[in-house]
């Protein structure tokens, strides 16, 4: 029969360390998701969640169990990739590359009629990866939890630890720099 | 090129297009051997640092305390003395008529 959280993380603080093994199994799909928002390259995907594993079983005697499991480590997760959008970010300007393209096609067709420019083509996921890789670590942070998940400011401020109103400013300033970015891109492009 | 509308759009794309889950092969297993070949703690080395700190912290505040106390006992002696002069100066006159009545 298989073990619950609960059992398993009281296994791990009683010293058996194999029992945290089944977390993993559990969890990693869910925590690679997450590191797939922040990082592209997938050696480095790889390095978060390690880190955020090895990071959870070190921390496990602080986990009192008030909240799931699972919330817990997506909280570590999050503030794990924000700790690598830090550490990388004197790498945003170098990384940004011209459009490709299927880019320059897609940005084409939203320009003669926004509705003909499909939300789900690859060129628009593409772009919208540049777009991010373009903004300061707390913006794309923001953008990503606020807009893209769609998750509440309060739990926003839960997971990052921010105040909410903190979390309210800098998502004020994250859309204005986006903005400032996508207005970029169409000066270069179209002027 | 309406700039509201291009942001909206890109945000609607990341939602419909979220990051894969897929795991690479025995990846838990990795973070196992981690887990394992990391050294156990040493439990001097943990509790050395922090007692050093506490301890230079300790040398520091009686440092301070005997500073403290010391001028405060000059302080002390100097109002003694003060307070004295000041009895002195104010009864003189009268311990001269004492002194010339006896």
């Amino acid at each position: 029969m298989d073990r619950t959280d609960a059992e398993l993380i009281a296994a791990v603080k009683n010293g058996d360390a194999a029992s945290f093994e089944p977390l993993v199994q559990k969890y990693q799909g869910r925590v690679f998701a997450t590191a797939r928002r922040y990082a592209r390259r997938e050696s480095e995907v790889e390095d978060i969640v390690q880190e955020v594993f090895i990071k959870a079983f070190q921390k496990l005697d602080g986990f009192r169990g008030e909240a799931p499991f699972e919330h817990w480590l997506m909280r570590l997760a999050v503030r794990t990739c924000y700790d690598f959008l830090r550490g990388h970010q004197r790498n945003r300007e170098t990384v940004f590359t011209e459009l490709t393209g299927p880019e320059n096609d897609w940005l084409d067709r939203f320009a003669v009629a926004p509705d003909h420019a499909s939300e789900e083509a690859e060129a628009a996921r593409q772009l919208v990866d540049k777009v991010l890789e373009r903004l300061s670590p707390p913006a794309r942070l923001v953008i990503t939890l606020l807009e893209i998940e769609e998750r509440p400011v309060k739990e926003i401020a839960r997971i990052t630890g921010w105040s909410v109103t903190l979390v309210k400013v800098r998502a004020f300033r994250a859309r204005a720099e986006m903005r400032r970015i996508l207005a970029r891109i169409a000066k270069d492009k179209y002027l | 090129m309406n700039l509201n509308e291009l942001h909206a759009k890109l945000i609607a794309a990341a939602r419909k297009n979220p990051p894969g889950g897929h795991v690479p092969y025995a990846f838990e297993k990795r973070i196992m051997s981690h887990l394992a070949a990391r050294p156990a703690p040493n439990l001097w080395a943990l509790w050395g640092g922090p007692l050093w700190r506490a301890a230079l912290s300790c040398v520091a505040i009686t440092v301070l305390c005997g500073l403290w106390s010391f001028a405060a006992h000059r302080a002390a002696d100097d109002a003694g003395s003060f307070s004295q002069d000041f009895d002195a100066a104010v009864f003189a006159p009268l311990n001269e008529h004492l002194e010339e009545a006896w």
